[in-house]
């Protein structure tokens, strides 16, 4: 199974007698091979670590030791302030509110991109069926363009708040989905289609009534998975660009000391939402596919 | 015979259209819940004020960076200096005397010609534009205030204060202000890419470059021409494709560090938060809600609190895709080695395998294709990740690219970075891909 397909590449077909030979003589390739890739794997590992830390401003061992410095700054200096923290709570909850926003509406209309590119892509149920690269083209692209250049050049275009992350987050989440949904479409029964096509029905009746029916658990259940990363997508972009507890939690970095009671109440914020999403998405979609 | 029919009342029939009634209203409160929840979001947005602050003439700047450069003629009005530099640099500032044929120079006049008849004259007295199909705009400092002559009424294109006037047309445009004077002409192309205007080889076409890297005449005696020329582009002031290459090297660097780095890691405790491999159930219910932990803390938290520690660079970036990465890993891999097929390691057992051999022999072959499947996958998603988190830690073409768009004027560096990314993301998947089916038999397609 896993195999390394490299090994297959044997000469002749082994007769019954020299089976065995061939056999320990293929087990032999194949560790051969198998111990040159890990050797060139090791190398590369420990040549990338080393390059890397001569390029960064500090180096490794001394910053393992401080690792624990800025955590612990931060927390005693909450700490002491921790009677502010439920105050900051409320007076945070709003920009989290605006990430989840950005989060959720860029997977509505990432998903609504997907849906409509992924039956433009399939095979058996494209519209346009020379048109299938072209629009699987399309997805590749969406999907190669990181958030935060999008994001950035709409922030210099239409100022600040939380439409250019939101467009931002669903082009990347059309490409990323889309791929997603038209494997799902791919392996749809194509027997609803062909009857709907005998009483006449139009491309789109087609697709609503036979294929949407038949992914809508699996469409559903990578939806979810997404809007989990999105929420993530969406407090980073905050902290690069603009919008929502991203911002607020840079804002509060960069005052530094005397603000860190702040800094620990957006952690907290964050965290804990992360993880409710995280759990309702994992429940949601435990059922979606088991209802399958 | 009598045909068996279904009152409308009975029990089965009442239960069929109680379900299609329920089927009705979801398909309809479905997308009614969805519309309701994007015009709420629309307004929270403040989208309809979005038109007000949407500022088009930036939009006109970056899409005409993007394809193309501009020049810029200065005469700074107290010294009379005149410079001619490529986006006003320093670095694309040519030396006197070796001006593009458009910009003229005699004693006190310069003749700026941007094409199409419309030409732009700095003298003594102040400058002046000729605007086909409109006429002459004149400006004269006059105790210390500008004084406008053009004809009458003054267009849109045309912007007025006591202390600078700014003419925008298609040629070009034209700033007069009380220190300078400046004329932008606008060239497409990406000027100085390959060579800067110091270099021997610029503004030589490719054939005669080609020519003289072949068999001309050595323009330094130290090396070959074209070991010259490589090195004049790699080294390239204004492009600085050394730096960017590095960061795009920088880049991948962090994915593939950060993402193999959590695998190596989150092997050995996905054996341990497993429940088939670890017998004891408190240590298992710790390490899951360590990953969950991990998880739920998020890489942008993790990526702030190692860069305190190590700095900006790329080794930060790759810790932090590492920490986050390994969490992710340490549940996925523990799910895998929970579904195996337990028959491959009975089997193994029956030949006296020790806990090792079995894990070795009778695990690894199983899950090995999954695992695989994932890191790569992963791999592939963390390029991407990997730009963002670079201009989090300040690595990486992440850094270049968030400083390049923070200046707000390097639009055609944004451009070139933007298509690198790209080029670099397509890359990655590709190879993820290419790997993927060389080294897992029967992966169709995978992700």
């Amino acid at each position: 199974m896993a195999d390394i397909a490299m090994a297959q590449t044997g000469g002749k077909p082994p007769t019954l007698h020299n089976a065995t030979e061939a056999y320990l003589a293929m087990n032999r390739r194949k560790r051969m091979y198998g111990g040159i890739l890990l050797l060139m794997f090791i190398v590369l590992m420990a040549s990338g670590w080393r390059i890397s830390e001569e390029r960064n401003a500090g180096d490794f061992l001394p910053g393992v030791s401080q690792l624990l410095d800025f955590p612990s700054e931060v927390l005693s200096e909450a700490w002491t302030n921790r009677a502010n923290l439920p105050g900051y709570f409320i007076e945070f909850f709003p920009s989290l509110i605006e990430t989840i926003n950005i989060a959720a509406v860029s997977t509505l209309v990432g998903a609504l991109i997907a849906a409509f590119l992924s039956l433009l892509a399939s095979r058996g149920i494209a519209r346009w069926p020379r048109m299938i690269p072209v629009f699987r083209r399309i997805m590749d692209a969406l999907r190669a363009i990181p958030e935060i250049v999008i994001a950035l050049v709409l922030i210099y275009v239409l100022g600040g708040g939380p439409v250019p992350a939101v467009i931002a987050i669903a082009f990347h989440t059309g490409g990323a989905l889309g791929k997603l949904f038209s494997e799902v479409g791919e392996n749809a029964d194509l027997k609803p289609i062909e009857g709907l096509s005998s009483v006449g029905a139009t491309w789109g009746q087609k697709m609503w009534l036979g294929v949407i029916p038949q992914v809508a658990p699996n469409w559903l259940s990578y939806t979810l998975l997404r809007f989990e990363i999105n929420v993530r997508a969406s407090a980073i972009l905050g902290f690069v660009g603009e919008g929502g507890i991203g911002h607020d939690l840079k804002l509060a970095m960069q005052w530094g000391q005397g603000r860190y009671d702040q800094v620990v109440a957006i952690f907290l914020l964050l965290f804990i939402t992360i993880v409710i999403i995280d759990r309702i998405s994992d429940h949601y979609r435990a059922k979606i596919v088991k209802g399958n | 015979m009598t045909t068996a029919t279904i009152s409308a009342d009975s029990p089965l029939a009442q239960q069929m259209f109680r379900s299609f009634r329920a089927r009705r209203m979801v398909s309809f409160a479905v997308p009614g819940v969805i519309l309701l929840y994007l015009t709420y979001a629309f307004f929270a947005f403040d989208v309809p004020g979005l038109a007000a602050r949407a500022r088009m003439d930036n939009a006109i700047i970056l899409l005409s960076d993007f394809w193309s450069h501009k020049t810029h003629v200065t005469r700074d009005n107290r010294s009379g200096k005149i410079t001619v530099a490529i986006e006003g640099e320093g670095k694309g500032t040519y030396a006197p005397g070796t001006y593009p044929d458009w910009v003229s120079i005699d004693g006190d006049v310069t003749t700026v010609d941007l094409g199409d008849g419309y030409i732009v004259t700095y003298d003594a007295l102040g400058a002046r534009m000729i605007v086909p199909g409109y006429g002459l705009i004149d400006i004269k400092p006059v105790g210390g205030k500008l004084v406008l002559d053009a004809p009458q009424p003054i267009p849109a294109w045309i912007s007025v204060s006591d202390n600078k006037v700014g003419v925008t047309t298609d040629a070009g445009r034209f700033n007069y202000s009380r220190s300078k004077v400046e004329t932008f002409k606008y060239e497409a192309g990406w000027e100085l890419f390959f060579f800067t205007l110091d270099s021997p080889f610029h503004g030589k076409g490719f054939f005669e470059l080609a020519g003289m890297a072949i068999a001309g005449d050595r323009v330094d005696p130290a090396q070959s021409n074209l070991a010259y020329m490589a090195s004049e582009v790699w080294n390239n002031k204004m492009w600085r494709h050394r730096d960017v290459m590095w960061a795009i090297f920088e880049t991948i660097l962090m994915a593939f560090l950060g993402t193999m780095g959590a695998a190596i890691v989150a092997l050995p405790l996905g054996f341990m938060a497993a429940s088939n491999f670890m017998p004891l159930s408190p240590l298992r219910f710790a390490l899951r809600r360590v990953f969950d932990f991990i998880r739920g803390v998020d890489g942008l938290i993790w990526t702030i609190i190692l860069s305190r520690a190590f700095g900006p660079g790329p080794m930060t970036g790759a810790l932090a895709i590492l920490i986050t990465d390994a969490g992710t890993f340490g549940k996925t891999f523990s799910e895998a080695l929970e579904n195996i097929d337990e028959k491959q390691v009975e089997g193994v057992r029956s030949t006296g395998a020790n806990a090792l051999q079995r894990a070795r022999l009778g695990v690894i072959p199983q899950v090995t294709p999954i695992l695989l499947s994932q890191i790569l996958y992963y791999l592939e998603s963390n390029t991407r990740s990997a730009t963002v988190i670079g201009a989090i830690v300040g690595g990486g073409i992440g850094l270049l690219l968030t400083q390049a768009i923070t200046t707000q004027k390097d639009w055609e560096e944004v451009a070139y970075y933007m298509v690198l990314i790209v080029l670099m993301v397509m890359i990655m998947d590709s190879l993820s891909g290419w790997l993927r089916r060389r080294l897992i038999k029967g992966d169709g397609g995978g992700h």
